[in-house]
């Protein structure tokens, strides 16, 4: 599905990322914890083709396809997801328009038939109501007057209707009371499916008591320092990160 | 901000081309006898050459306005020519079969069909080249509902007593330079007059063209809707690409009686100039509205088009009761300027005015709001609200808002909120991650700020508005 060799990226010419490599498999759920400034979120960005997240070294292929050789609209054309830690508004622009607009082109894109305006609809405020997200919500600006549970919720919302192949979700659960929590990590085990993988990045081991991860991964000034299963996001929570660096 | 927005702002302008026709174009500059000879071109009455001449005497000794947010150099009226007119147009066309091929070709390529069966269904248009009409559609069929939409021109000789009477009735001689010297050498424009009581059955349209080079225009409309009529009016312009700056001076007068109601639409679509800032319309207009008892007028305008904007179309709300509103984008790229807005005067008790404006800036071009509030001593209980955003695009642009608020009335409700934002790169990002190309990106963020005005547009307008922003903004779409 994902797989990431050695990995080089700098921000504004500053080395963020410095030799990161993963590899995941189809159905796989790989949570991504670290201290701040590690690079959690700069990885979601070098992936998805974010505007000055520059790529100096290392390759990325995601279904065969070298994602570099893509550009932003591409990549997710071809079914990569970012779920956004914030949210931007846009004014005025409905989010039915707006999400037409992206489902429309990443289905034609794919070669999948184009939805009618009906049966959209009809999608829309099924993964709506699948997100506990009133369907009077579409008729709003994208994310214009959302709280921030209601963003999040959103953006769980689009993941579903696009039905991507990879989707990364960047700090997700930062913001959320409980009930959010669990409304999130329902939408994405709803999602689950042999043939979509996760990328789970997360400060806290909270969101993986609901959404189980096969993998998480240790990211630590700019590389994987440690992986192991499940238990290893428990054990970070009881210890810090600090007994991994400073090993 | 990226490189790639800067792409999709530089486009080209597509209704630059020239139409080939022969005409008969006067030398530049202007005169008495220039005067005359328009006058007598249009067989004018002698009261009408008489106030044609006065205004000239007024201008001469009136100064170019310096104060608006615009940098060009002093227009030289000596290179401008003031009548310019196609020969075939000489024995005026009794129907559109008559008219020169060539013209009407024009029109087609411009999207603009002038044959009432190809005409947008409910839409009357009259088309002004240069300083004449050559044709008005659904005469016949507005006849009937006592409805007159025909040329100024031929007002004046069809209905004298309506011309005589509104003629200069809401913007006065001395008004300002550049409406003092389109009452002198104004050519052609719209005249329309809504009965008493009557709906206007269609929108009525006129498409404004500038073909010939080293050529102003200098139309005038009039528009009379009667106590308890309604029209829905629309404008349309757009002009050649030259290197040289053209003149465009018009004034258009609204008089809306008791109970009546006048919404005015404009699609402004001048040519800008280039990327570079060469060439582009002169865009200087004064648009004004008077409201009687209960009456109301609505302005709504998109202006994409000149090099220069200096326009602000007005309401005078002498009636009780009466409202006014005005809706506005305008927006400006490479090194475009505009300075627009709009006037309230409130005089009736009671008066509302709503001023919604959305300034759009790209590339190097200036774009300002200048609106004015004026509550009188006797306007008991009037009202206004304005809004005002500005939306930038890239870092070199500029928006500017100027508010003046005169509020001589203890109980008048003055509200005003302006508010300044970016297209950001974490907007266009969000759309690039959902799949959505930049240029449908740009154009949808774009369209979203300018909902509220368009919302205000003739439905098929609001459409041709919102492709005519998206072309502006974009180089392959369209």
């Amino acid at each position: 599905m994902l797989s990431i060799d050695n990995l080089q990226a700098n921000v504004e010419d500053k080395n963020i990322l410095k030799g990161l490599s993963l590899e995941i498999k189809p159905g796989e759920i790989h949570a991504i914890m670290g201290p701040n400034g590690s690079g959690k979120s700069t990885l979601g960005y070098v992936l998805s083709g974010r505007e000055g997240y520059e790529v100096t070294g290392g390759t990325a292929t995601l279904n065969g396809d070298n994602l570099f050789d893509l550009e932003a609209d591409e990549r997710a054309k071809k079914g990569l997801f970012l779920a956004f830690q914030y949210p931007v508004e846009i004014p005025g622009v409905s989010n039915m328009e707006f999400l037409k607009a992206s489902v429309d082109t990443v289905r034609e894109y794919q070669g999948k038939d184009a939805l009618d305006t009906v049966s959209f609809m009809k999608l829309a405020r099924e993964k709506c109501n699948a997100v506990n997200l009133d369907p009077h919500f579409l008729k709003r600006g994208v994310n214009e007057g959302f709280s921030g549970g209601e963003k999040k919720r959103n953006e769980i919302m689009q993941m579903m209707l696009l039905e991507p192949s990879l989707c990364i979700l960047d700090e997700t659960d930062s913001g959320l009371d409980i009930d959010a929590l669990q409304v999130v990590a329902d939408g994405v085990n709803a999602c689950r499916d042999p043939n979509r993988s996760f990328i789970i990045v997360t400060h806290y081991q909270r969101l993986l008591d609901y959404i189980v991860p096969d993998k998480v991964h240790v990211l630590s000034d700019g590389k994987i320092i440690k992986s192991g299963g499940k238990e290893l996001a428990r054990e970070l929570e009881k210890k810090g990160y600090s007994w991994i660096e400073k090993a | 901000m990226s490189e790639v927005i800067d792409d999709y702002v530089k486009t080209e302008y597509e209704a630059g081309f020239v139409t080939e026709v022969d005409s008969e174009t006067i030398a530049p500059g202007i005169s008495e006898d220039v005067i005359r000879f328009i006058s007598a071109k249009k067989n004018e009455p002698k009261w009408l050459l008489e106030w044609r001449l006065e205004a000239y005497e007024a201008w001469k000794i009136m100064e170019e306005p310096d104060w608006a947010h615009l940098n060009y150099p002093k227009i030289d009226l000596n290179e401008v020519s003031f009548y310019s007119a196609p020969k075939s147009m000489e024995n005026a066309p009794k129907s559109l079969d008559e008219v020169d091929p060539e013209l009407i070709a024009t029109y087609n390529k411009l999207g603009i069909p002038l044959h009432e069966q190809e005409v947008l269904a409910g839409v009357a248009v009259d088309i002004v080249f240069d300083s004449v009409s050559i044709a008005t559609t659904f005469k016949e069929k507005l006849a009937e509902a006592g409805v007159v939409f025909c040329p100024i021109s031929e007002a004046v000789h069809e209905h004298p007593e309506l011309v005589k009477k509104y003629l200069g009735s809401v913007v006065p001689q001395k008004d300002n330079y550049f409406a003092a010297l389109n009452r002198a050498v104004f050519s052609d424009g719209s005249f329309v007059y809504i009965p008493k009581g009557v709906r206007c059955p269609m929108e009525l349209s006129t498409y404004f063209r500038i073909n010939e080079a080293n050529t102003g225009q200098f139309e005038r409309t009039l528009i009379i809707a009667d106590e308890g009529s309604h029209v829905s009016y629309l404008e349309g312009c757009t002009a050649p690409m030259r290197d040289e700056n053209q003149l465009h001076a018009a004034v258009v007068e609204l008089v809306c009686l008791d109970d009546a109601e006048i919404k005015y639409s404009t699609v402004q679509n001048w040519y800008p100039g280039d990327e570079n800032g060469i060439g582009g319309i002169y865009n200087f207009v004064t648009k004004r509205g008077i409201c009687h008892k209960n009456s109301k007028i609505s302005w709504t305008q998109v202006e994409t088009g000149s090099a220069i904007t200096w326009k602000y179309p007005s309401v005078i709300l002498r009636g009780d009761n009466s409202i006014g509103e005005f809706y506005s984008v305008a927006l400006t790229r490479n090194y475009q300027q505009a300075d627009t807005g709009t006037k309230m005067i409130h005089l009736g008790k009671n008066t509302k005015s709503t001023i919604i404006s959305k300034g759009i800036s790209a590339g190097k071009s200036s774009n300002a709001y200048r609106g004015l509030v004026r509550m009188s001593p006797r306007a008991d209980g009037a009202r206004n609200f304005t809004q005002c955003d500005s939306l930038l695009i890239g870092d070199q642009c500029s928006a500017h808002t100027f508010p003046y608020i005169e509020s001589k009335h203890p109980n008048a409700i003055i509200e005003h909120e302006a508010t300044t934002s970016k297209v950001s790169d974490d907007q266009l990002f969000l759309c690039l991650q959902r799949g959505i190309e930049t240029e449908k990106a740009i154009s949808m963020i774009v369209n979203g700020f300018c909902k509220e005005v368009f919302k205000e547009l003739p439905m098929e307008f609001a459409v041709e508005a919102g492709k005519l922003l998206e072309v502006s903004l974009e180089g392959s779409v369209g």
